[in-house]
This record gives C-alpha cells, sequence and structure tokens, in this order.
C-alpha cells in the first residue's frame, strides 16, 4: 500500500536521548540523538545489531522509560513528559506493543479469550458483556485463529498461534501505530513468513502504522517502506527500502548488508565480507549532521564523510 | 572421487522414541546419515523436526525418558597409534562414551554461548578442564594449549581472556570461547547445533568464516544444524532436509538449492524473504508442523503439502533416488506420479540464482 507522505506524521522523534544512569560515574548512553517520522499507514523499520538502542526506542516511545532528552509527538500530542489524563488515555491505547517472545508475554493463568481483552476492560469500552465477548471473537478471526479457541490456555497455542494472539491483544484497541520489538526472531522461517504475511494484511486492512524492530535485514527489506539504521544509539541512515538495499552510502550499511547470508551456494561461498570497525574506522557519530543523499535518503556524517562516500 | 571418501559416521536407520506423560513421542524414523572424513553436512528443518535429537544420540547425551532406540549409529575413529576402530554408539554405555567419545573425539558447539559456559568458572579453567581430564595432561601446558586455542578462534589478548569469566565477555566472544572449548580435545567431528542463531547478522557471519577456516585447517568433519538456508549456503557441502523425525530430500548443496524437489524443500526455500524480488506475498507453508505423540499412516508432511496425492496419506514416501548424490522421499517422483512442477515464483527465484551463480562463475 502506497503511503502519502505529504499529510502530517503520526509519530515524531526529535533528538531523543535516552540515557541510564548506573552509578555515580557510569552513564549508560542507549540512544543518542534520534530522529525520526512515521506516517500513518507505514511501516518503518528499526535495524542494528544488539546494543545498538533499537527496543529502548520503542519502549521510550511507549514510555516505558521517561526519556532524558528530546521531543516525541504523536498526533500532535508531546508525548515524551509528563501527560495530562487525556493524553495518556490516548497513548495508551492507540500505541500498542508486540513482544519478541510470545511464550513470555502471555500470562499463563489466564485464559487467550481474557488476555486478549483486558485492554477493553481496563478501559471500559465496551458496555456489556456480549459486546465484549464478540468483540474478541471478531479480533479471533481477523488474525486466523479459531474463535472456539478464546477459553485455551496459552500453552495449548503453537509459537506462532501464540504469536498470532499477542497480534490479536495489540489490535483490540485498534491502535494507530503497533510497535513490534523483534517479533519473528522467536519463529520458524515457514511461521515466520505467516506472521509476517499477516501483519501485511491487518495493515491494508485497517491503515495502522508500524515501528518495526528487528535485527533480520531480510524480513525488514520485505515489509517496511522506509529503513533506519541504528549503531551505537546513533541513527546513521535513514531512507526508503530500495534506497537503503540499492544505494547504501555508510559503511556501517555496507558492511552490515553484506552480511547477510545469501542462498545461493555459488556465489556464497566465494564472498567476502565488508569489515567494519568503529574504533579503527576513524569516524566519530557525535560529529556527524544529516545530509540529504536523494528522495527520502539520508546519512549522518560530517561534511568530509559525505564528500568521501559519494 | 567418491570411493576415496572415508566415511566416519554412518547413521542407519535410527529410530528414537521418548517416554512423555502423555504418550510416546516419535522423534527420530528411520534417519540415515553419512559424513565423510573433512566435510560439512548441515541437517535443515523446522524446530521439532529432530535435528538436535538425531546430534545428541550421536554425543550418546540423549534424556533418560528414552524408551527405544533402534538403529546403529557407527563411528570410526583413529586411536592415536594410528589405528582405527569402527564402533556403534548405541550399544556402548553411558561410561565408556563419556571416556571416549564425548569432547575427545565428538565435540558439540551449542546454540546459546551464555547457557553453555559456566559463570562461575574463568574461560581458562573451561578450556583447560577438558584437556585434563581427557588425556592427563600437566596444568601448565594445558594453560599453554588454551592460550594458543584463543590464538586460534581470533580472540584479542588471549592471556588476559584466560582470566575472565564469561559475564564479561560479549555474544560473539563467548561464541569463540565455546568453540575453543570443543576444538581443545583435537576431536575428529564437530557438532555445530544454531551456534549463530542467538547472534547478529555481523557476528554470525565472523563466527560462520571462522568455523570454515579452522574445519579447513583441521580437516574436521562437521556436522552443521540450522534453519537458516542462507548459513547452509555458506558452509555445507551437502544438505540433509529433515521434517518430522525424517529426512525428507538430501542432496549436495548444489542440488538442493538449484534442483529441489521435494514440497517442502520447495516451501522452506520460497518462505525466505528474497532481497532481490519485491514480492507482495511471502509464500509461506500453510499449517504448522506436526505434533509427532500421533503416528499418521503415509507421509507426515501431506496435510500441509499443496502437491499431496491421494497415496501419501495411505503409505509413506520411500526415498526416491534422483541422482547418485540426491536423494527425496515424495510420492511425485514415482514414475506414475502425475507430473508436478514446482511454484512459478520459486522456479523464476532459481532461474535469477542460476544465472547469478553463472555469472559469479566466470568473474573469477
Amino acid at each position: 500500500m502506497p503511503v502519502n507522505y505529504n499529510q502530517p506524521p503520526l509519530l515524531k522523534v526529535e533528538g531523543l536521548r535516552q540515557y541510564f544512569r548506573v552509578c555515580a560515574s557510569c552513564t549508560v548512553k542507549a540512544v543518542e540523538d534520534v530522529s525520526f517520522e512515521i506516517y500513518p499507514g507505514e511501516t518503518y523499520g528499526l535495524v542494528g545489531e544488539s546494543g545498538s538502542g533499537k527496543s529502548t526506542i520503542g519502549r521510550s516511545i511507549i514510555r516505558l522509560y521517561t526519556p532524558t532528552d528530546g521531543r516525541i509527538c504523536f498526533h500532535g500530542m508531546d508525548i515524551s513528559r509528563r501527560m495530562n489524563p487525556d493524553t495518556k488515555t490516548s497513548l495508551h491505547t492507540q500505541i500498542q506493543m508486540i513482544f519478541q517472545d510470545p511464550k513470555a508475554s502471555l500470562n499463563p493463568r489466564k485464559i487467550a479469550g481474557d488476555i486478549i481483552g483486558e485492554g477493553l476492560d481496563i478501559h471500559h469500552s465496551c458496555k456489556s458483556r456480549a459486546e465484549r465477548d464478540a468483540k474478541v471473537k471478531e479480533i479471533f478471526v481477523k488474525v486466523g485463529l479459531a474463535p472456539e479457541h478464546v477459553s485455551r490456555y496459552p500453552h495449548e497455542f503453537s509459537g506462532g498461534q501464540q504469536q498470532r494472539l499477542c497480534i490479536a491483544r495489540a489490535l483490540i484497541m485498534n491502535p494507530k501505530l503497533i510497535i513490534a520489538d523483534e517479533c519473528t526472531s522467536a519463529l520458524d522461517v515457514s511461521i515466520q513468513a505467516q506472521v509476517v504475511n499477516l501483519m501485511k494484511d491487518i495493515q491494508e486492512e485497517t491503515g495502522t502504522a508500524y515501528l518495526f524492530i528487528t535485527h533480520n535485514l531480510s524480513i525488514v527489506k520485505y515489509i517496511s517502506h522506509r529503513i533506519g539504521v541504528l549503531h551505537l544509539g546513533y541513527l546513521l541512515e535513514t531512507g526508503t527500502a530500495e534506497e537503503i538495499f540499492g544505494h547504501p552510502i555508510h559503511p556501517y550499511t555496507k558492511s552490515l548488508l553484506s552480511a547477510i547470508p545469501v542462498p545461493n551456494p555459488a556465489v556464497e561461498k566465494n564472498r567476502i565480507l565488508e569489515c567494519y570497525n568503529y574504533k579503527t574506522s576513524g569516524i566519530d557519530y557525535s560529529k556527524g549532521s544529516y545530509h540529504l543523499v536523494e528522495g527520502m535518503h539520508y546519512v549522518k556524517c560530517t561534511d568530509d564523510e559525505f564528500y568521501k562516500w559519494n | 572421487m567418491a570411493e576415496e571418501k572415508e566415511t566416519i559416521l554412518r547413521i542407519r536407520d535410527l529410530h528414537i522414541t521418548f517416554c512423555s506423560l502423555d504418550g510416546s513421542i516419535h522423534a527420530i524414523q528411520g534417519v540415515d546419515l553419512d559424513l565423510a572424513k573433512g566435510e560439512t553436512v548441515a541437517l535443515v528443518g523446522e524446530s521439532g523436526s529432530g535435528k538436535s535429537v538425531t546430534m545428541k544420540a550421536v554425543m550418546g547425551i540423549l534424556a533418560n525418558n528414552v524408551s527405544a532406540g533402534k538403529g546403529t549409529i557407527e563411528f570410526r575413529y583413529h586411536h592415536e597409534d594410528g589405528r582405527t576402530e569402527t564402533v556403534d554408539i548405541l550399544k556402548q554405555d553411558k561410561k565408556w562414551i563419556r571416556r571416549n567419545i564425548n569432547g575427545k573425539r565428538i565435540a558439540m558447539v551449542f546454540q546459546d554461548p551464555m547457557t553453555s559456559l559456566d559463570p562461575t568458572m574463568s574461560i581458562g579453567k573451561q578450556i583447560m578442564e577438558g584437556m585434563i581430564w581427557h588425556f592427563k595432561i600437566p596444568k601448565q601446558e594445558a594453560w599453554n594449549r588454551a592460550v594458543e586455542l584463543l590464538k586460534e578462534v581470533e580472540m584479542e589478548e588471549p592471556r588476559k581472556r584466560m582470566k575472565q569469566y564469561p559475564h564479561q565477555l560479549s555474544g560473539g566472544q563467548r561464541q569463540r570461547v565455546v568453540i575453543a572449548i570443543a576444538l581443545a580435545c583435537n576431536p575428529e567431528i564437530l557438532i555445530c547445533d544454531e551456534p549463530t542463531t542467538a547472534l547478529d547478522v555481523t557476528i554470525q557471519a565472523k563466527i560462520i568464516e571462522l568455523i570454515k577456516r579452522i574445519q579447513k585447517e583441521r580437516q574436521l568433519s562437521v556436522v552443521y544444524i540450522t534453519h537458516d538456508f542462507g548459513v547452509v549456503a555458506k558452509i555445507a557441502d551437502y544438505v540433509n532436509v529433515m521434517y518430522a523425525g525424517k529426512i525428507v530430500e538430501k542432496g549436495t548443496t548444489d542440488e538442493i538449492f538449484y534442483d529441489p524437489r521435494h514440497p517442502y524443500t520447495w516451501g522452506l526455500l520460497s518462505a525466505m524473504p528474497d532481497l532481490d524480488a519485491r514480492e507482495e506475498r511471502l509464500s509461506t507453508i500453510p499449517g504448522s508442523p506436526p505434533n509427532l505423540l500421533y503416528e499418521r499412516a503415509g507421509d507426515a508432511f501431506a496435510p500441509r503439502n499443496p502437491y499431496a496425492l491421494v497415496v501419501d496419506d495411505k503409505v509413506k514416501p520411500p526415498m526416491f533416488r534422483i541422482t547418485d548424490t540426491h536423494f527425496a522421499a515424495t510420492w511425485l517422483l514415482d514414475p506414475r506420479a502425475p507430473k508436478v512442477e514446482m511454484p512459478k515464483q520459486l522456479r523464476l527465484r532459481l532461474n535469477r540464482m542460476k544465472k547469478e551463480a553463472e555469472e559469479h562463475a566466470g568473474k573469477l
């Protein structure tokens, strides 16, 4: 589905910083000066290796952490500081999250129907019990589960079905934005494809936007409209999937792309990896600023580096 | 060429059944596998297909509730003085396996480096442990060898690392340590059970390069368990595709990638996102893997197979021979079966892959 980039963005992150103070002398700077926008109905993929701060960004947006600095605007409301009750409610209903491990994120002592309906109960969105049950069943069908299974416990579902439950739980509040944090990495290849297809179908139908956080680059190319590449807390490069994969600028992005194993034995056996080491590369991320390459493709670097790489 | 290879591991008709509260689970139902010296064999399949159980049987480290193990696992190994001996691992007792096989001749690298290292022991001690136990060598010598091993797996400052603990290392470094431990006793077979699944792509690529290099240098035989076809393409000489406790297709890497015959292999290959084509939908294998608690007549893959024939529900397909090295267990290869083509999308992709491969060969 094409995305209209002329309308105001759904989510706007500006100069987000997230520090964690470990002790008096040590502060972990997990996210440094990250800015990006997500438009309605768009899928924005955040990729990076572990420890690059991609999950932290997701958690800061949904306010599991309080951002150290920067602004997060959702629908024109500032959600990065203390919020009034109305803003809080809309944050809690209109942004939902899907976590990595479906097994760990479902309460084992609750039946599936209650897990899914919990959001409805908390926000008193349904007037009667019958209405709520009907809504839960409707969502069950939407994610490809049998409505008879509402009274099952999470352990009675397979891994792929559990992830469908998590998606159903996120969907029931009719969110505008879903943050999917590594939601396919615990699944098998064939099941992963099913879940990704389901997420695409849902987007087509409801027009929700996704923030898709993952380290699996081949999935991100497939599902995302735009991609942001993170390393050590800095957003190094952002652009549409075609721009990033077809014409990467930053050496880190290049090394990341070259590390994807290609399922073609003759090519793969002789391929040489591009090595990248931040310490020896001589690049200082904190000095860079965003340079426009073309279209929506931006790179964070200094002027000299920009000429050198281009 | 094929005759010259020395087969060091030969598994024939392996059956393993586990006892559980719900009944017996037929985890492995007749697996045949050959591993020649200096070669890499990949086992591919979804979780629950029995890849790990097969290799655990080879190591003799199955859980205690194994109720029936049938078949043979012949392992041919060399004594220090050059004599060779062939044993059936399934028939040996645990004590003998522990003394002669585990770590010494067959070593294993597990998926999660955090849980396979002891958090309370220093790295050095963990590498030395096996050498001291198996070869009864003095501590100082073991220490020197351990430093050499750390150098071999490309760890920086090996002497400093010897005294460090697992939590002080990153995930990739930990996996390097696990590989060093596996290599400590100079084994003949290295079993890698999804060693890179918990790691990032960049680190995964480095670890695979490392395993490849070590295999070449030491002439190791490697069994590589994975579900990622991209990794298989990089590392394997032979591929075995497993489904529901059986090998459904086996062949050389080129045969499996460029000329797959089993619908399950088709499904797995097309389920991988393609980096070159912009498709609207990923093709999937419908349904989920079968529950091995219930025995099924006929082909276990039939309920998920869009190309299933009537006979698939009744009789299990035998292994059909395609070439000398390429076999597949599907009735579609029977001469009486209707002619079925692989999905069009996959056909296009394979053609493109072949073209790329030719271009690549031309460049070299």
